[in-house]
Parts: structure tokens; sequence; C-alpha cells
């Protein structure tokens, strides 16, 4: 907009302004003037370009070039890796003083294939989608639920909301050993209350279903506060006098809550709701600090098996876990994809 | 020990300047007044709710003052010691983790700060060519799974000899923070009103003068949030940290707290009083930070 006060008439890039449906627009109008460029002398198009948007660039510059770096170069590297068959064993690496040469080479799809075809990774995509959708889909509706009783006026409503953060507040990793203490077979306290109440002792991390049940409780005690707060956030988003009328009109609770709280959260839910979908996909730190992806593999999810095959397993087998990482991006992003889609088919601008 | 009682006093302290609003605006109680049983049945709810959220970190604390014999046992301190925050600090390499996070930690900050503003403020105010991209870039790099840079970061880092070295897992963890950080300052931006830029625009600023003199100081807050969220990010990440970071005194903070439950052996006791020297500093930050932390994500969620 700024750049719009200081040049004057500029039409062509104000066009985007506007325009909701930003990508493909966008994506168009670079194309435009590149082709007017080429046809009117390429250097002076450049040139008025660059004086016009070079602060624009200059700040942007510093993001650009560290992302390239320490993103681009890494992401195109681990690409080449996964085509390869990089282990341990013949990496480049310094051994003391000396300097050992890489001498991997290039297979092609293998890993792919070799990965695609095996029943482990359908096993552990198989278990991740449960994993995903059984702790966003609990967290969810444990935070709306939890964020509309604290939108009521309610004593003791900071006191309340304060604590339901905690959980946010505490690093993962402290919370999860902390858990593991509770969860613990034999002594743990969940056991000893349970004891107390006559019913035997669960075995909360040693069996496949139980430790499954153990990490997604654990996944949405951590991510609940955040939910909460962001719906909140929207909650008080939502004019007090649509509630009027609606009462006004004779409306019930419900009919309330679903016609004008439900749609008044939908921008922010739909982006929450996207955001912890990807964290849980990635979610490292509960299952490999609570299980470490055990009993028997039973709670290993793609990003943790990924992790175990460079860096626990022995020898390390950085090509395979390289291409586990390259389909685990491909997986989150057509998940964005589609979903964004199904947003945009409900008429959501986003 | 005194670090540690800095935990249960923020939560009064937070509730108490907040505690007089319930009783100025009870009277005026709009809409459908709520029967007693509704009220019991809320209260009862956002009671159990916290807790829930309460309880293990409570549990915790609790636990670390129990000597080491009776760290299981289901009684509230019988016989309190502090013997896990002296062993935990004099015998073991805890205060050298703790250096190592605090310097990795403050450093990604501080540079993820710095590095990030002014994209923040030219992706908020200007239009220009790749614009769209670079916020796409953003926004897609802050969700990249960790699992596809580790490898070849890994790789690099070590032909570099940046393995087990501070500067490496800042690098590491600049990836994360950089376009996070850009994206969220983004959205600070844009809660300032564009007429301050103009005045500075008619004022003869450059638009670098308008940013650092106009601007900047108007978004601090916003900079201290992401500030402060970055600095928890990186606090509470572990699968860098674990991979990265190897040999007892090299360890950042979460493969320390690893090293005492383990295989081979479970020092319980030693555990939690290094998880609650841990915790304690995260959540003070978080205390300060977490009233402005709503208006922040929610900004940049809904602008988004």
């Amino acid at each position: 907009m700024a750049v719009e006060t200081t040049t004057g008439s500029r039409p062509a890039p104000a066009a985007g302004d506007g325009g909701s449906t930003a990508g493909p627009g966008r994506g168009s109008g670079g194309g435009d003037a590149d082709r007017t460029g080429r046809k009117s002398g390429a250097s002076g198009r450049l040139g008025r370009a660059v004086s016009r948007y070079w602060y624009a660039w200059a700040m942007v510059a510093p993001v650009v070039g560290v992302i390239g770096v320490i993103v681009g170069y890494p992401l195109l590297r681990g690409v080449y890796l996964s085509l390869t068959d990089a282990d341990e064993a013949n990496v480049e690496r310094v051994i003391g003083v000396n300097h050992l040469p890489a001498t991997y080479k290039f297979t092609g799809l293998d890993n792919y294939v070799s990965i695609l075809g095996d029943s482990v990774f359908w096993d552990r995509l198989g278990w991740t989608v449960v994993w995903t959708a059984g702790c966003v889909g609990v967290t969810f509706v444990l935070g709306l639920t939890l964020a509309v009783m604290l939108n009521r006026q309610v004593r003791g409503r900071s006191f309340y909301r304060i604590g339901m953060i905690v959980p946010w507040g505490i690093p993962a990793f402290v919370s999860v050993f902390a858990w593991k203490m509770l969860f613990n077979e034999k002594n743990g306290l969940l056991n000893q209350v349970l004891d107390g109440g006559g019913i035997d002792a669960v075995p909360w991390l040693g069996d496949p279903f139980w430790a499954k049940v153990a990490v997604i409780a654990v996944n949405v005690w951590l991510g609940v506060p955040f939910m909460i707060v962001a719906m909140l956030g929207a909650l008080q988003g939502i004019p007090g006098e649509l509630y009027e009328a609606a009462e006004m009109d004779g409306a019930g609770p419900w009919q309330r809550f679903r016609n004008i709280t439900l749609p008044g959260l939908r921008a922010v839910s739909s982006t929450v709701v996207l955001l912890s979908t990807i964290w849980t996909f990635n979610m490292f730190p509960v299952i490999y600090l609570l299980t470490r992806g055990g009993p028997e593999d039973s709670t290993e999810i793609l990003v943790t098996y990924a992790f175990r095959l460079s860096f626990i397993n022995s020898p390390r087998d950085f090509a395979t876990s390289a291409a586990w990482g390259v389909l685990i991006l491909v997986l989150l992003s057509l998940f964005t994809v589609v979903y964004r889609r199904a947003l945009r088919r409900q008429g959501e601008v986003w | 020990m005194a670090a540690t009682e800095t935990t249960p006093e923020t939560a009064p302290a937070k509730s108490a300047p907040a505690k007089s609003a319930p009783v100025k605006t009870a009277a005026p109680r709009r809409r459908g007044e709520r029967g007693p049983l509704a009220a019991f049945g809320l209260h009862a709810g956002l009671l159990a709710a916290t807790a829930v959220a309460l309880f293990p970190p409570l549990w915790l604390l609790v636990t670390s003052f129990k000597p080491k014999s009776e760290s299981f046992s289901t009684a509230v301190v019988r016989d309190f010691t502090v013997d896990n925050y002296t062993h935990v600090v004099a015998d073991t390499y805890f205060l050298t983790w703790l250096g190592n996070s605090l310097i990795v930690v403050v450093g990604t900050t501080l540079v993820g700060v710095f590095i990030a503003a002014t994209t923040g403020y030219a992706i908020s105010r200007f239009r220009f060519p790749g614009m769209r991209p670079l916020m796409w870039v953003l926004l897609i790099t802050q969700m990249f799974p960790m699992a596809v840079l580790i490898v070849p970061l890994y790789n690099t880092m070590a032909s570099l000899g940046l393995l087990n070295q501070p500067v490496g897992l800042i690098i590491t963890y600049l990836t994360v923070a950089v376009p996070f950080c850009a994206w969220m300052m983004k959205g600070f931006f844009d809660t300032v009103p564009v007429d301050i830029d103009e005045s500075g625009r008619v004022d003869g600023l450059t638009p670098f003068g308008t940013f650092w003199r106009l601007i900047l100081p108007l978004a601090r807050p916003g900079l201290a949030v992401t500030g402060f969220y970055t600095f928890v990010t990186a606090w509470a990440e572990v699968a860098y940290a674990t991979a990265f970071m190897t040999g007892e005194e090299n360890l950042t903070l979460a493969g320390g707290l690893q090293t005492f439950v383990n295989r081979y052996g479970s020092d319980w006791g030693s555990m939690t009083a290094a998880a609650v020297i841990i915790a304690v500093p995260a959540a003070v930050v978080f205390g300060f930070a977490q009233r402005h932390l709503v208006a922040g994500l929610t900004a940049g969620a809904t602008k988004a």
C-alpha cells in the first residue's frame, strides 16, 4: 500500500491488492510483467522495478538469504541423499584429523521403491493417521468446550484460565517425563490409585493398546491449552449483539451455539486445526520420550521412525531416513492442499 | 530452592488483579440467568479440567522434594529434603547443560528476531514482486517436518565440524525460528495503523527511517512476544538437540534430562529436581508474556 503512496500511478501490482484468490492471480501478474518487460527492453524495465522496489527487497533480503542457505540447500541435499545409498560408513566425515570424502552412490528411486513396497511404512502411516486424527479431534472438542465455558461470566475465571494454560508454559519434554512417572507400571501414581480402587495395574507403557492411549492422552494434555487460548480469542471476537438479537428472536442456547458461535469460530478454527494437524503429525518428543516408539514399534509414527533410522539404529541409514523425510513432507503438503481446497469450496476465503 | 517457589507464586499473583473483575460485572448479568445446577456443573467442569492440567507438574514439584527412596510414594512430602537439587547441581553436568541451553536459546532468539524484523514489516506494508512466493515460503518452512531436514543438516554440520557446537544448533533452530518470527511479526505490524507510516513518509522519512523510528518502537510488545515464543520453543526442542549434541558435557537440557531416566537406570529423584529447574524459567517467561500471547497468536491466525 505504501508503495502506491510514494510512486503514484502504478496499477499493475495494486491489482493483486484486493484479489482474494491471491495465489494464482499473483503468479500470473508476475509473468505478465516479465513478458511486457521483454518487449520493451528488459534492462529498462528491470531498472525501473529495482528503483521502485529496492527497499522492499532490501528489507526481505536477510530472510531470503538465510532461508535459502539453511532451509533451501539442506532440502535439496536431503532430496539428493534420498536418491543415494548414503549411510554411516560412506558419508563425508571427520575422524580425528582425517577427513574422509563421501563415497556413496546415486541409486535413483530404489529407496522409495523399497519403502513403499514394505508394510512397515504403511503400518506406521496407518497409526500416524489415527494418532493425528485422534489427538486433533479430542484436543479440538475439549479445547472448544473449555473455551466456551471460560468465555462465560464465571467466578474465578482467570484462575481457571491460568491453571489450564500451565501445561503450555512448561517445556513439553519436562511434562512428558512427569507423565512417564505417573504412568510407571509398577509404582506409578495412576496404578497405585487404581490399585486403591481394587483395579489391576494397567501396563500403560508396556502394552501396545494402552501405550497408544497413553501417548494420545499426553499429547491432548499438551495441546488443549493452545486450543483454549486460540478459541477464547475467537470467541471474544464474536459481537455480543448477535447473541442478544438471537435471544430476542427466541433462539435457545443450542441454536445460538450452532448458528452464531460455530460460524464465528470458523476462520480461526480452520487455521488452528490445520496447524495442530501438522504439529501432531510431526510430534516427536511425546512419542520418543514416552515410549521410544515401543512396545514393539506399536507407537512409532513416521517422524520418530525416520529419526530412528538415522540416529538410533546402527548402522545409521541416512539415505532411507532422508527418503522417509521427503515422503512425510509430500504427505503433509498433499494434506494442506486438499484441506485448503475443501475450505475454499465451502466459500472460505483464506 | 528459591527458584522452585516461583511456580506456585505466579498463579495467585496473576489471578489477583483480575479477581476484582467478576465482582464488578456480576451485577448486570445480561444473558439468561444461570440456575444453581448449571453453575455447579460449570464450576465442576472447569475445576476438573484445571486439576488435570495442574496435577502432573505439581506432582513433579512435590516429588522433587522427597528423598530418592520415596519418589513413588503416594504421600505428599513426608521427609522434606532438597538433596535432589543439591545432587543435580553439584554432582552432575546439569549446570553445563543449562549453560549450553542458554547460549543456544538466547542466540537463536536474538538472531531470529533481528533478521526477521524488517521482513515482517516489508510483507505487512509493501506489495512487491516476489511477495506472495515469499509469504508461502515463510508459512511452509515453519511447518517443515524436522524429519526432512535433520539428515542433511546433520551431514552438513558433520562435515563443517559443527556437531556438538552450540553454533550448529543455533543455525539449525533458525530454520524454524526465522520464518516463524517473520510471520509472527507481520501479524504485529499489521496492527500498527498505516496512517503512521504515511505521516512518516510525509515528514520525509525513508521507508527504513519510518520502520526504525516509528514502527519498531510501536511494535515492541510484538517483538517481545515473538522473542519469547522463540525462546520457549527452542528451550523445549528435543529432536535436533538429541541428534546433534552427544557426549555428556555437550548436551543441552533436553538431552540432559533424558540421561536421568533411560534404559540403564532410573534416577527419578534427580530427574524431578532437574525438571523443576528447567520448567521454572520457561514458565516465568511464559507467565510474563501470556497476556500478549493471546492477542499475538490470534492476530497471526486470523490474518493468515
